[in-house]
């Protein structure tokens, strides 16, 4: 049986099976066609720039571009001893350079970041080059300060010679790598990024668990209500979902402040005293609570619109069975609900990760989160790999629940509204 | 919800205390907007209910904050409403017609890859507004764009189309895809397909799309926070640096006009759904 009398044609002549395969790749690439500007618009602004973000976060290239001629002398050293007049001379002709393009000031604040010291031998050095003789470099730049004679420094200056470095990163998580080149934590006084970590971990954690108990039963009721109750009840969690951030945070600001609604209230029933009103904003209960409320709709609407699918005779069926109704609930409710939970709490979670405006307004110190920290430094020092480098930790926690999200519901599966 | 006559206590109770719960939390949800409202009347310079509002007295109410809103004269709320205004509306357009094209293709059933370009798409909705802040700021300032209003709208469109494609792709997940295919063999091309019969019927969910797309541009901080000028100032940049700095009754004012233009884009949204789902001849 040869395969040519088992083939279709159409009428043209063609094999079927070749024209329904051209059929398909036609269709294919007008399909993608539709995609591609908006994956392009993307690509273009937003993808490259996060990875722009990273080449940033690690990227050393200053030091390494300020001394090129040490850095090559240097590669020859090991470090143990000090080293050979070479270098010396080549870190001379480096630094003679740097001064005439007056360069010299940022050199020694990059330095200072590695080693704690350079800033003042750098200027000292500057003002005694100038009557430098020739030769001999080695001797001259020692005699300026006893710290170019210590072998510490010339250890710390080579350790910036490669271009790129982790150093962010370790940063990030209160590390460094010391003068033997191990990771090493910094003293327990000064590990603010694991503080803020753990915090930021904990207050995402708190307010998607504060927001799943309390957007369960609401949602239950919605779903089991009559249509006309439940519609009205659904502007109570969808108003605020369509109502400014700002809007909401300033309504707690004016709650929560110690002259404010909720305080009067307290006082009012003789709760505390009208001089012992407890601070509740500018710290982490200001941040739970606006964020809880803030988050909540996000919880409310998965739950529903999984509640909704569930038939009613199933719970009576359970009750009818000879469970009672807690039984029934937990055995035959609650298992059905669970893809709703799952999509409420990772997206609850992934919400409350990354969240800044609030905890900025109400956090006040203790309150506040990572991406605070990241704002910091991206507005006030203006360290901005350094806030690269944060920024992408986050964004890989965050892509690992997403991706985690995206294998239990599917991103095509997202309710709005 | 009530209860059948021949309910136990214990269960009576227990139904009355799930009310009580749910009573609460709906109030927790919705009571914190209704503060703004009286507040935002008040003739008084603080930020709460003076003794003459707990007693009604209408010397205690004033509009003053409004007037001060409008008509203030150092005030930055003209410029900034004018600013958002635009902003949004160009986002938004550059959000819908980008968004709806991409989920045209996206909802064919030729479409490869769909799983990995769809999670693309989606990503500026997942990621942390503090890194799409830093990393679209980084791609303004090279391209020479921060500080303008291109800028922002541009990054605006970023932030938007994911909700465009998200709700354009739910209302041709119900899709008759035959119509299309009745349209073409009656010699209808492609184009005026779109137009005559595939538009329409996904109209409901090109303007949820979009109504999600101004808000969020209309509601937008932190990106703005990095991109915008002084020029470039909108409402959420003046209400944050106003709730940073000084608290005064005239965002009160402002907040109380946002929350009314959001009842109007709920009003509408929930309507466009109602006739969205009745198109697609779901009935829930």
């Amino acid at each position: 049986m040869s395969s040519e009398t088992q083939q279709i044609l159409t009428t043209d002549g063609i094999p079927l099976e070749v024209s329904l395969k051209k059929a398909e790749r036609r269709n294919k690439i007008k399909a993608f066609l539709l995609v591609a500007p908006l994956l392009l618009f993307l690509i273009i602004t937003y993808v490259f720039p996060i990875g722009d973000m990273l080449l940033r976060s690690v990227d050393d290239k200053m030091v390494t571009e300020m001394l090129p001629k040490t850095f090559k002398a240097m590669e020859k050293w090991d470090g143990k001893e000090l080293p050979e007049e070479e270098v010396f001379a080549a870190f001379h002709e480096d630094f003679i350079k740097l001064v005439e393009e007056k360069r010299e000031g940022k050199l020694s604040t990059q330095l200072n970041y590695t080693k704690n010291g350079f800033k003042s031998i750098i200027k000292k050095l500057r003002r005694k080059s100038k009557n430098f003789e020739e030769g001999n470099y080695k001797e001259q730049i020692m005699a300026v300060h006893k710290r170019w004679a210590n072998v510490e420094y010339w250890n710390a200056i080579k350790r910036r010679a490669p271009a790129i470095t982790g150093q962010k990163y370790l940063k990030g998580m209160d590390m460094y790598k010391n003068e033997t080149g191990k990771i090493v934590s910094v003293s327990e006084d000064r590990r603010i990024h694991r503080i803020l970590w753990l915090r930021t971990l904990e207050i995402a954690f708190f307010v998607t668990l504060f927001c799943f108990l309390m957007a369960y039963p609401i949602a239950h009721l919605l779903a089991t209500l009559p249509m006309k109750y439940s519609n009205l009840l659904m502007i109570c969690v969808l108003l605020p979902f369509w109502t400014s951030l700002l809007v909401r945070t300033a309504s707690w600001m004016i709650l929560l402040q110690q002259q404010g609604v909720v305080n009067d209230f307290f006082v009012g029933i003789g709760l505390v005293a009208d001089d012992a009103r407890p601070e509740m904003m500018y710290n982490k209960t200001g941040t739970y609570v606006a964020m809880t409320q803030i988050l909540l709709p996000f919880m409310v609407l998965p739950l529903y619109s999984v509640m909704k699918t569930i038939s009613p005779s199933l719970m009576r069926a359970g009750k009818s069975l000879g469970g009672t109704p807690i039984v029934a609930f937990w055995k035959v409710y609650f298992p059905l609900t669970i893809p709703g939970i799952g999509a409420g709490c990772l997206l609850c979670f992934i919400l409350a990760i990354g969240y800044y405006i609030t905890p900025a307004l109400v956090g006040g110190a203790s309150g506040t989160l990572i991406s605070n920290q990241i704002a910091f430094h991206m507005k006030s020092t203006l360290d901005w790999s350094f806030a690269s480098a944060m920024g992408l930790m986050l964004l890989t926690g965050v892509l690992a629940i997403y991706w985690v999200y995206n294998k239990l519901v599917g991103i095509d599966n997202i309710k709005l509204g | 919800m009530a209860l059948p006559k021949h309910t136990e206590l214990h269960y009576r109770i227990w139904h009355y205390f799930y009310l009580f719960i749910c009573g609460s939390v709906f109030f927790f949800l919705i009571a914190p907007l209704f503060v703004i409202f009286p507040l935002s009347f008040n003739a008084e310079e603080f930020l709460s209910f003076s003794d003459g509002m707990k007693s009604l007295d209408p010397d205690a109410f004033s509009l003053r904050w409004y007037k001060d809103m409008v008509y203030g004269t150092k005030n930055p709320w003209g410029l900034a409403a004018k600013n958002s205004f635009i902003i949004a509306i160009f986002a938004t357009i550059g959000s819908v017609l980008l968004g709806t094209v991409a989920a045209l293709g996206l909802s064919s059933r030729h479409m490869p890859y769909k799983g990995i370009i769809m999670a693309v798409l989606i990503s500026p909705m997942i990621v942390p507004l503090i890194i799409s802040g830093v990393a679209i700021f980084f791609f303004m300032a090279k391209a020479g764009l921060a500080a303008t209003h291109t800028g922002i709208v541009l990054a605006h469109i970023i932030l938007g189309t994911p909700f465009v494609v998200i709700t354009v792709t739910a209302t041709l997940s119900g899709f008759d895809h035959s119509v299309t295919r009745a349209a073409a063999s009656l010699g209808s091309n492609p184009v005026n397909t779109f137009m005559k019969i595939t538009l329409p019927l996904i109209l409901p969910g090109v303007i949820s799309g979009g109504l999600f797309a101004f808000v969020t541009s209309f509601d937008e901080v932190v990106v703005v926070l990095f991109l915008a000028g002084l020029e470039n100032t909108t409402i959420p940049i003046q209400m944050w640096t106003g709730l940073r700095e000084q608290l005064s009754p005239t965002i009160l004012a402002v907040a109380t006009c946002l929350i009314i233009l959001s009842t109007l884009i709920l009003v509408t949204a929930e309507l466009l759904r109602r006739r969205s789902e009745r198109l697609r001849g779901i009935n829930r």
